[in-house]
């Protein structure tokens, strides 16, 4: 969890790794419209100490389920104006399979569970909390 | 009576107008728990679609509470 930008490019070379031949990533983006309504930014706020454990619980699970050699998530809180990143999940595997496969559960694993909630600022001035994912 | 020490996030927060509180109750459970702060706030999430953490660590909604207890009622969550 981080309240300010962070250096991808370092977390990037974490996953450079001798034996693996496949680097995936995924990197969420504050997008400019939602439903159909104009988005100026996103304010995120976390459970902190519950959300490092949790995303610390799946990078383990991807690691075991997974034939990866190494898995990294970040994820932003706080205002993130549009196009700023607000999540980032890069894994590194021997085969490309695994890499793109790990790094798609991590990431639906991160919006399901991960205690994480966005408020929308719209263009207008209204704000409002996004409904759930799932149920 | 129990002292918890509740914290809020996202529209809970809103609805009760404030993140953090220590508040007395006699209630025994978090589903109990919840219940009475429905009533003290009009929360509008059913429990049904949230989860409870104890001690920021998940718990079940019957987990009795004890003396204390840090609780947080935990929205569904919107990340990534």
């Amino acid at each position: 969890m981080a309240d300010a930008p962070v250096d991808i490019s370092a977390l990037r070379r974490m996953l450079l790794l001798p034996e693996a031949g496949g680097v995936c990533s995924f990197e969420g983006r504050v997008r400019q419209t939602n439903e159909g309504r104009a988005i100026s930014g996103i304010d995120y706020s976390a459970f902190g100490p519950l959300a490092l454990t949790e995303g610390q619980v799946i990078l383990m699970d991807a690691k075991q389920h997974f034939a990866i050699r190494h898995a990294t998530a970040t994820h932003r809180t706080g205002y993130l104006p549009v196009g700023e990143t607000a999540v980032w999940i890069g894994v590194s595997a021997a085969h490309r399979d695994a890499a793109f496969n790990a790094c798609r559960y991590i990431t639906d694993e991160i919006r399901q569970h991960v205690p994480v909630w966005k408020n929308e600022h719209y263009a207008n001035g209204v704000t409002g909390w996004v409904p759930c994912h799932t149920l | 009576m129990l002292n918890i020490e509740l914290q809020y996030f996202a529209q809970l927060q809103d609805e009760a107008g404030r993140a953090h509180e220590i508040r007395q109750t006699q209630a025994l459970t978090a589903t109990a728990l919840y219940d009475e702060l429905r009533n003290a706030y009009g929360f509008a999430l059913e429990p049904a679609c949230m989860r409870v953490a104890i001690n920021a660590a998940f718990a079940p909604w019957e987990q009795s509470l004890a003396e204390g207890d840090h609780v947080a009622c935990i929205p569904p969550a919107t990340g990534g």
